[in-house]
């Protein structure tokens, strides 16, 4: 069924359709209609879960983790200030190996308070042990979080999928719902590879010394580099079942550009029209937008950007007295590539709006070989 | 066999279930009352019964991985979630049709009344089914004996050395649940584990919130030899410092009553904590004692038969009572 809804609202809808059986979440701008429709689909039967009201994020991520650990599938949605305040429950969810799924979106951190859209917050989140999805569009986070669920499951990790404030959040776009049966089929009931038991007691993440410890987060990492062939195979099978592709990343008019734009979450449909003007205007540009943030897609990456002319990141972010954080591993992932220019644009924190006309500039002043390393582009001084 | 024994001829028997889930081997001090806390606790809830431990000494006294001394399963959780851990561990066993199993938040002290108490009030106002048991050594004690909101009036911690010893009054936690109108709330004291079985088995009859707070001694932290642990917290109770009641849908009852007075500084003397007290001091204490009855015994109502004690206090005493106890020095 296809339907025009909001960012937000598809989000309750992916909760729905993946059958999540215990919902604890908190209301924060931009998020709250995902909330309040999961509420109503509650309370109308339309969806079998528990709603557990809590007083705040850090209890919400707390709530989830729990749940998973009875062995349910567990779901929450926030924003910003709320997904910082979970950040010590992001690690407990990662450590404890609890496959929850968050979707979040993209909202400026306070002072001062904004409600519009960049992505500090959950670049913030970065270290914490999560799978991170950056969508460009709704149909993006709808299927991003059905995929999410299936990719967490198999490899008890838990999954981040990211969506700009109001570009998304509040933007009404034709979403594809999915059939419920074809769902059940991709993602079926989730089966706990361990779980809280009394039949079958044990205990979970007590007392551990350096002679234990760094062995359980080498095998989250061990888990992680299995993450991107699980990823592979789930975005076949959803192609299969669903007819829309996902790749980790998405390259778009890259093969033959010489120019390279790298973009995520809503600038990279923006980069797509400032790619098709650039080539009308004689400019071989072409964009490759990271979907999958965590883990970094390094082999995609190089694959996609070895022998451009030269590459402009895109940041909405910033890592203070660092540098924009989508560059910082573009960068690091192009170590071998020592004589490949790669550009650094910070653009659009706060929710500024960033236009197809700010993207072509970008593109030539990389063309040029401008950057200040990085350009604050469109700053006011 | 065990455990029966002879007093002035006539058989006893005791109630308290023979069944173990807390196996030997634990990390805990010699004389800690709260390993006995959680002994007793567990023969009450048997074994389909799951733990959300945040931190605190019994992520320590459970034992170092792989090894447990529990035999039910348990949850460690960050400090702040013991009551939001549990509501998930009970939403998603509820889902899965698994809400027989009981589901407890065991905390200590500082992660019910400071850090938890937030996710605490949210699962009571929200009325989650989730059984929450503090148990209530007085101080942070896994890091080393600093003062919480349960420090009593007066006690020495590392984080309140005299002369600023602790001045303000211990956090009254189960009138802050009987404010959330909780369906059950009750004290309970490691020296009496009958008392305390009555109640958790009542606990977990209920279905909804429920708070249970045991005091527990702790020999390092309140300076008392080990040996001692029983008698030390027994006095809590029958100074009336820390009384034995229950609070059934707003309804005060004592489940344990005091009849002959025993001064507060019996309690007082044999701790190192407090060592420091003048008996001007002492007195303010005995007087916030009083108080606490008092009002207890109003809430109960009963008649108070203490209630000639809370006169003859000077107005020295008075001047420093009640809020922020402070003795100027002379
Ligand atoms: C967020 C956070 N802050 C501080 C700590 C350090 N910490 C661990 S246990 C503890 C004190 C626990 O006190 P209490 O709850 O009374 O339990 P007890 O140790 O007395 O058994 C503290 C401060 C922590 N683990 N997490
Ligand atoms: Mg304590």
């Amino acid at each position: 069924m296809r339907k025009v809804i909001t960012g937000n609202h598809t989000v309750s809808y992916a909760a729905k359709i993946t059958r999540s059986e215990v919902v604890a979440a908190y209301p924060i701008t931009p998020q709250t209609q995902v909330v309040e429709k999961i509420s109503s689909f509650c309370a109308d039967g339309e969806m079998d879960a528990i709603f557990i009201k809590v007083e705040s994020e850090h209890s919400a991520c707390a709530a989830c983790i729990g749940a998973s650990a009875a062995g349910a599938r567990a779901f929450t949605a926030t924003s910003s200030q709320g997904l910082a305040l979970m950040h010590e429950m992001l690690h407990w969810a990662a450590n404890a190996r609890t496959p929850i799924v968050i979707a979040n979106i993209n909202r400026a951190m306070g002072p001062p308070w904004s409600i519009w859209t960049d992505q500090n917050d959950s670049l913030s989140q970065r270290d914490t042990g999560w799978i991170h999805y950056y969508c460009e569009g709704n149909q993006d986070v709808l299927d991003s979080i059905i995929q999410a669920f299936k990719v967490s499951e198999t490899v008890s990790v838990p999954s981040l999928v990211i969506l700009d404030a109001f570009f998304l959040s509040h933007t009404s776009e034709p979403v594809d719902l999915r059939d419920q049966k074809l769902v059940d089929k991709f993602l079926p009931k989730y089966e706990a590879k361990w779980k809280l038991d009394p039949k079958d007691p044990h205990t979970y993440g007590g007392l551990t010394g350096p002679d234990r410890y760094y062995e359980l987060r080498y095998n989250l990492q061990k888990d992680f580099l299995r993450v991107e062939k699980v990823m592979d195979k789930v975005h076949q099978e959803f192609k299969e079942l669903f007819g829309r592709e996902y790749g980790r990343v998405e390259p778009f008019m890259a093969d033959d550009a010489e120019i390279l734009l790298v973009v995520s979450g809503t600038i990279s449909s923006t980069a797509k029209q400032a790619v098709v003007d650039a080539r009308e205007a004689g400019l071989k540009l072409g964009s490759l937008k990271i979907r999958v943030f965590r883990p970094f897609p390094f082999d995609l990456v190089k694959k996609y950007l070895k022998g451009k002319k030269a590459i402009a990141v895109i940041d909405r972010n910033y890592s203070f007295g660092g540098e924009g954080i989508f560059y910082s591993e573009v960068k690091s992932a192009m170590y071998d590539e020592p004589h490949l220019p790669i550009y650094s644009y910070i653009a659009g924190l706060g929710g500024r709006d960033v236009a197809v006309k700010d993207i072509l500039a970008i593109a030539n002043l990389a063309k040029e070989g401008k950057c200040d390393h990085p350009t604050w582009w469109g700053v006011k001084l | 066999m065990r455990p029966s024994h002879l007093v002035g001829g006539k058989t006893m028997k005791t109630t308290i279930p023979k069944e173990e889930l807390v196996y030997s081997g634990h990390l805990a001090c010699q004389g800690c009352g709260a390993t006995l806390a959680m002994r007793y606790t567990l023969k009450a809830l048997g074994q389909n019964t799951v733990y959300s431990v945040p931190a605190c000494c019994w992520s320590v006294i459970d034992g170092p991985f792989p090894y447990t001394s529990l035999q039910i399963p348990l949850f460690h959780t960050a400090f702040e979630t013991a009551a939001s851990m549990a509501s998930g561990i009970q939403a998603g066993f509820a889902i899965r049709g698994k809400g027989d199993i009981n589901v407890v938040a065991w905390a200590g002290d500082g992660g019910t009344v400071d850090i938890g108490i937030q996710a605490l009030s949210g699962m009571v106002e929200r009325g989650d089914n989730v059984l929450y048991i503090c148990y209530d050594n007085e101080a942070y004690m896994n890091t080393g004996i600093q003062r919480s909101g349960s420090t009593p009036v007066g006690a020495w911690t590392t984080t309140t050395p005299p002369p600023h010893f602790k001045k303000s009054p211990k956090k009254d936690m189960v009138a802050i649940m009987v404010a959330h109108h909780i369906p059950y709330t009750a004290t309970g004291n490691i020296a009496y584990p009958e008392d305390w079985i009555k109640k958790v088995n009542k606990a977990k009859e209920i279905v909804g919130p429920k708070y249970l707070q045991i005091l527990a001694s702790c020999p390092p932290g309140w300076k008392h030899s080990s040996e001692i642990s029983i008698e030390v917290v027994r006095l809590a109770t029958s100074t009336r410092k820390w009384p034995l009641y229950e609070v059934e849908n707003g309804n005060y009852k004592f489940t344990r009553m005091t009849r002959k007075f025993v001064p507060v500084s019996e309690f007082l003397k044999l701790q190192g904590r407090f060592r420091h007290l003048t008996e001007e001091e002492i007195d303010v204490i005995q007087l916030l004692v009083e108080e606490h009855w008092a009002d207890l015994c109003a809430k109960a109502g009963i008649e108070n038969q203490f209630a000639d004690k809370l006169e003859g206090y000077t107005e020295k005493v008075k001047k420093h009572h009640p809020q922020w106890f402070h003795i100027e020095e002379d």
